[in-house]
């Protein structure tokens, strides 16, 4: 089961996507290239975005696009890669 | 061949610098400003890292392989030299007279533009049969052809270097005659231009010209797009030398091409075009 800090992180995954493109419409375990609206040159941003949010490099061996195909994927890359940066992150980082 | 010199480290310069030494080439990489230098670098260890992303390259690059400089005797030494500065005539003309006389007499010097004469450039050295026109695309490491553009004095052995030192790069060239625009921004410019025209008449968003591309011709990125990838100060330049080139009022720059470049608006490089890179 998900925890209420790992929903955030996935919600601001999905919202930095949402920002790019507005008008599109994704699930979380869309993916996003595969529907058309985001090129491959986005995963760079995505990338950067997840490593600026949630303060951590991702590793060489996870610069791979099926990590970053989908909400989902993205956030359970977050996850495992950096548990603590993400309870920091998300609990300082909204101002919600 | 083995030491490349690359002139001018903006984005079309370090996507050059890191293709030459992800191919084992030894680069010597000038320009202006050290601060210039550095944000190629950064530039260049991004884009490294979106080749690992993407085509499932190498991660890093070994750092000796590109000399940064702001020395331009540092070319004395190069085999070849691929000239990537803005496309402005006053600095191409102040910088060709200097390579002629930093570099040996048998290197051959590639202009890497989008829109000025070959053979305008050549007549700025005493080598105009060893100067050329390598139009790389951006991202360059991404893109597997070049547009060779053969100048008035161009020689057969000249366009030989320049396909060798392409495929040493993994890319072939497509060789072209030498008129303004050669083949690709003669048509690709215009397209631009036009698709701004539209989005300026507001007779569409800049989504949905690009929509129009990408849903109904298949196109991956539409010309706006595009634009923002190019930089709109490079299409900028590049409408207005067509328009000088040829006189014909169908190479007039869009009004609103012109004051996005004034604003600041330069496309993903500056973070803000046509769309939002933030």
């Amino acid at each position: 089961m998900e925890t209420v800090v790992g929903s955030r992180a996935r919600s601001d995954i999905r919202e930095f996507i949402q920002a790019k493109f507005p008008g599109a419409r994704f699930t979380d375990s869309d993916d996003i290239f595969g529907l058309g609206f985001a090129t491959s040159l986005f995963a760079m941003q995505l990338v950067m975005f997840v490593e600026q949010r949630f303060g951590f490099q991702v590793d060489n061996d996870d610069l791979d696009l099926a990590n970053f195909r989908s909400v989902d994927a993205m956030a359970a890359l977050v996850a495992r890669a950096a548990p603590a940066a993400v309870e920091q992150g998300v609990a300082g980082g909204t101002g919600a | 061949m083995k030491r490349i010199g690359v002139v001018g480290a903006g984005v079309m310069g370090a996507g050059v610098a890191q293709c030459l030494a992800q191919h084992g080439f030894q680069v010597v990489l000038v320009d202006l400003g050290a601060d210039v230098l550095d944000q190629a670098r950064e530039r260049i260890r991004l884009d490294v890292r979106m080749g690992r992303l993407l085509n499932n390259g190498p991660a890093e690059l070994d750092p000796d392989l590109i000399q940064g400089t702001t020395d331009y005797d540092d070319l004395a030494e190069v085999d070849f030299v691929i000239e990537n500065i803005t496309e402005k005539w006053e600095l191409k003309q102040r910088v060709y007279p200097r390579l002629d006389q930093i570099c040996r007499p048998d290197v051959v010097f590639a202009a890497n533009t989008s829109a000025l004469s070959i053979t305008r450039i050549a007549a700025l050295t005493r080598r105009p049969d060893r100067v050329i026109g390598l139009h790389f695309m951006n991202p360059v490491p991404m893109k597997p052809s070049v547009e060779v553009i053969r100048g008035w004095h161009t020689s057969a052995e000249t366009v030989r270097t320049a396909e060798k030192l392409l495929a040493g790069m993994g890319k072939n060239g497509i060789v072209v005659g030498d008129a303004p625009g050669f083949v690709s921004n003669r048509v690709l410019m215009l397209t631009i231009n036009e698709a701004v025209c539209l989005v300026h008449e507001q007779v569409a968003t800049a989504e949905q010209v690009d929509r129009i591309f990408t849903s109904c011709f298949g196109h991956r990125m539409g010309p706006l797009e595009t634009a923002d990838l190019i930089g709109l100060d490079t299409i900028l330049y590049s409408v207005e030398v067509l328009y000088e080139s040829y006189n014909d009022s169908k190479y007039r720059p869009c009004p609103l091409l012109r004051q996005m470049v004034d604003a600041g608006l330069h496309g993903r490089k500056s973070g803000q075009g046509f769309y939002t890179y933030r």
